[in-house]
């Protein structure tokens, strides 16, 4: 009975509000934009949330990134002609990060190093990582043909290589190109596997993984290209010895990563005179990234609060027209018989379907500006359930809270000045 | 409701005892009833008449549970209804009431079907049962092929009919009707107040407020006011109720 009430009163709502289409219709339209506001807002910031989370997680959340950082004394004092720098990790930071830190699982150095490639006739200038085995259990991908450097390799410093994706795809090579020769440098390595390409901004973080890397035993970099680069810049000679560009440690346990990422900085400090290398924590930049997400989520929420707010009040304003445009009908119902609550519920409804249906159709529009934001820009977006829900549940709360004033100002239309109303 | 009629005979439907309306118009008071006593039978026809400010709407407005008294007492079929609050008089108009105006009052957004159904919607009736009763009482008034037309598309004449339905929907046990022939033609009016007669003749008690004389002749008993006091009452029975004497002598 009263479920059937309700649904005759929402009924006799929507018809009413179907009498002054376009009226209802502009009437709408704060909430349409509020609802659609938030809802593109929430999961654009989502997306992009998203995006930068899954970017550190890939670094690994257990691991410790190091890196070789040029000082800053060095980069002034690099304008004189054939001056070495010498800077970085060195292979004695690695063995005492190894050797020192029980909390330590796996470590895994890296050498980079810029050589020119050339498969066949085809040559292309690609980054080298000199790495051991470790590395493809601290920074995981997928093999799409062959293998990756085993413990084996770096005993008989065998000369393999294992490409990327993209790196295989810009010298032309194939998956069959595994077990055919390619040269780096001038030195001839045998291609083992392709692994996949990590897609995504890698440079934005300090990944020695941009997609285009061959990949060799460290030994085998060292032994071929040596420590010392050199680099001719305006008939400049700019030689630098970087032992290690990047130590990969992985903690086992997540809660000791803060502490043994202390522990690796205070090692270092003592070992290094200046401060010649960097350290970044992703788990620390995982909290820092969520920390960033609920601060962003806070003030998009303030912004879409502010247009639903202004959304409210138009309805507001307008069903506080409607009510003194209506005293006449008030009148009438309130002589035949119809109570104050019955009154206001009449137009509370008539608010809410108002605002609920404001809502709904913001709600398309909220979805399809995501999906074409996707879709111009390839800048990712997520729709979750609860960027649709809270606003379609906060549009029917203005429904209530801004109808009910009007609502109550209809209750108290007196029945007998009403119906002299002209 | 036949049943009650006879077997009840002709007890009051409705009794004031020194019933007073006092207005605050700023700083002057005004009295818009002044303490009437007055009693109406069931089943009678009653014209209130006289000058405007004489006090009739109030006395109508307070007869119809639209407004309270200042002070005094409302018997409505024997029931002290003075010391109702709101809901109560809301319900008491609802159940026992039906009212016709001037000027019509029917919804303009509404159809006639849905205006003559609108106390039923408050009674909580179904849908079905509503629009039957809806037809029949169409078909009553003269208008039954006039269910889905809108007001605007009616005639005054055919307006007052839709109203006159939307009155007796809820099988009232009193019509008020406030100058119904007013916003119509004289050939119009009559036929409208042939209608009320034919509800008088078929035991309703209807109350009226008119200052025409040509309607107030339709009603068997006519009440004249002047300044929130009864001034003289004519009845067409010839057995003259005690109590109007007094009133008569009173004043």
């Amino acid at each position: 009975m009263r479920q059937t009430n309700l649904i005759r009163n929402i009924w006799l709502g929507v018809e009413n509000l179907l009498l002054h289409k376009l009226r209802s219709f502009l009437t709408m339209l704060g909430v349409v934009f509020g609802v659609g506001s938030v809802v593109a807002m929430l999961s654009v910031g989502e997306g992009a949330s998203k995006e930068a989370l899954e970017q550190i997680r890939r670094l690994g959340s257990n691991n410790i990134i190091l890196s070789s950082v040029k000082p800053v004394e060095d980069e002034q004092t690099s304008t004189v002609r054939s001056h070495m720098s010498i800077y970085g990790l060195t292979y004695a930071d690695l063995e005492r990060i190894a050797s020192s830190f029980a909390s330590i699982g796996h470590v895994a150095p890296v050498k980079l190093v810029r050589k020119e490639v050339r498969l066949h006739d085809r040559a292309m200038e690609l980054r080298v990582v000199g790495t051991t085995p470790e590395w493809f259990d601290l920074v995981p991908r997928e093999v799409l043909a062959g293998r990756v450097i085993l413990p084996s390799d770096r005993q008989r410093q065998a000369p393999v290589a294992v490409l990327t994706e993209f790196g295989a795809r810009k010298i032309l090579a194939t998956r069959s190109a595994v077990g055919q020769m390619v040269r780096i440098g001038g030195d001839a390595f045998e291609v083992i596997g392709i692994v996949r390409s990590e897609a995504g901004q890698g440079q934005t973080m300090q990944i020695p993984d941009q997609d285009v890397d061959v990949y060799i035993p460290i030994e085998v970099a060292r032994k071929y290209f040596g420590d010392i680069v050199t680099r001719r810049t305006a008939g400049a000679h700019e030689r630098e010895k970087v032992e290690l560009h990047q130590i990969i440690v992985r903690v086992n346990n997540a809660e000791q990563v803060e502490a043994t990422a202390t522990g690796i900085e205070s090692m270092l400090a003592r070992f290094h005179g200046k401060k010649d290398y960097g350290m970044s924590v992703p788990l620390a930049l995982l909290k820092q990234a969520e920390a960033t997400k609920r601060t962003f989520n806070i003030v998009l929420g303030s912004i879409a609060g502010i247009s639903l707010l202004v959304g409210g009040i138009g309805i507001m304003n307008i069903m506080l027209a409607s009510v003194t445009e209506r005293t006449r009908e008030i009148g009438i119902r309130r002589a035949i018989g119809a109570k104050r609550r019955q009154i206001i519920v009449q137009f509370l409804i008539e608010t809410v379907v108002l605002s609920t249906f404001g809502g709904l159709i913001g709600l398309g529009v909220g979805v399809l500006i995501p999906f074409l934001i996707t879709y111009f820009s390839g800048m990712a977006t997520v729709v979750t359930w609860n960027g649709i829900l809270l606003p379609l549940f906060i549009s029917m709360a203005i429904g209530i809270v801004f109808g009910l004033y009007p609502a109550m100002n209809a209750a108290r239309v007196d029945p007998i000045v009403a119906l002299r109303h002209e | 409701m036949a049943a009650k009629t006879s077997s009840h005979g002709n007890h009051d439907i409705v009794r004031l005892e020194n019933a007073r309306k006092i207005y605050q118009m700023g700083a002057e008071e005004v009295r818009a009833l002044a303490g009437v006593s007055v009693s109406f039978e069931k089943g009678s026809f009653w014209a209130i008449m006289g000058p405007s400010g004489s006090g009739k709407s109030t006395m109508m407005n307070v007869l119809g549970c639209l407004d309270r008294l200042s002070s005094g007492a409302y018997y409505l079929d024997g029931k002290d209804v003075s010391q109702l609050d709101d809901d109560s008089l809301s319900e008491l108009r609802l159940s026992y009431l039906g009212f016709i105006f001037q000027s019509f009052n029917l919804i303009p957004q509404l159809t006639v079907q849905r205006n003559i159904e609108l106390p039923l919607y408050y009674l909580g009736w179904d849908a079905a049962r509503s629009a039957q009763r809806a037809k029949e009482l169409a078909e009553v008034v003269g208008l039954g092929g006039r269910l889905n037309h809108r007001p605007t598309e009616l005639s005054g004449g055919q307006m007052q009919r839709v109203a006159i339905a939307r009155a007796l929907t809820n099988d009232p046990q009193i019509i008020f009707a406030d100058e119904p022939t007013g916003n119509l033609d004289s050939a119009t009016g009559e036929q409208i107040m042939e209608l009320l007669d034919n509800l008088n003749r078929q035991g309703k008690t209807i109350i009226m407020v008119t200052h025409e004389p040509d309607i107030a002749a339709h009603a068997r008993s006519r009440l004249h006011m002047m300044d929130g006091l009864i001034d003289r009452i004519e009845t067409e029975t010839h057995e003259t109720d005690q109590p109007h004497q007094e009133y008569l002598a009173r004043r």
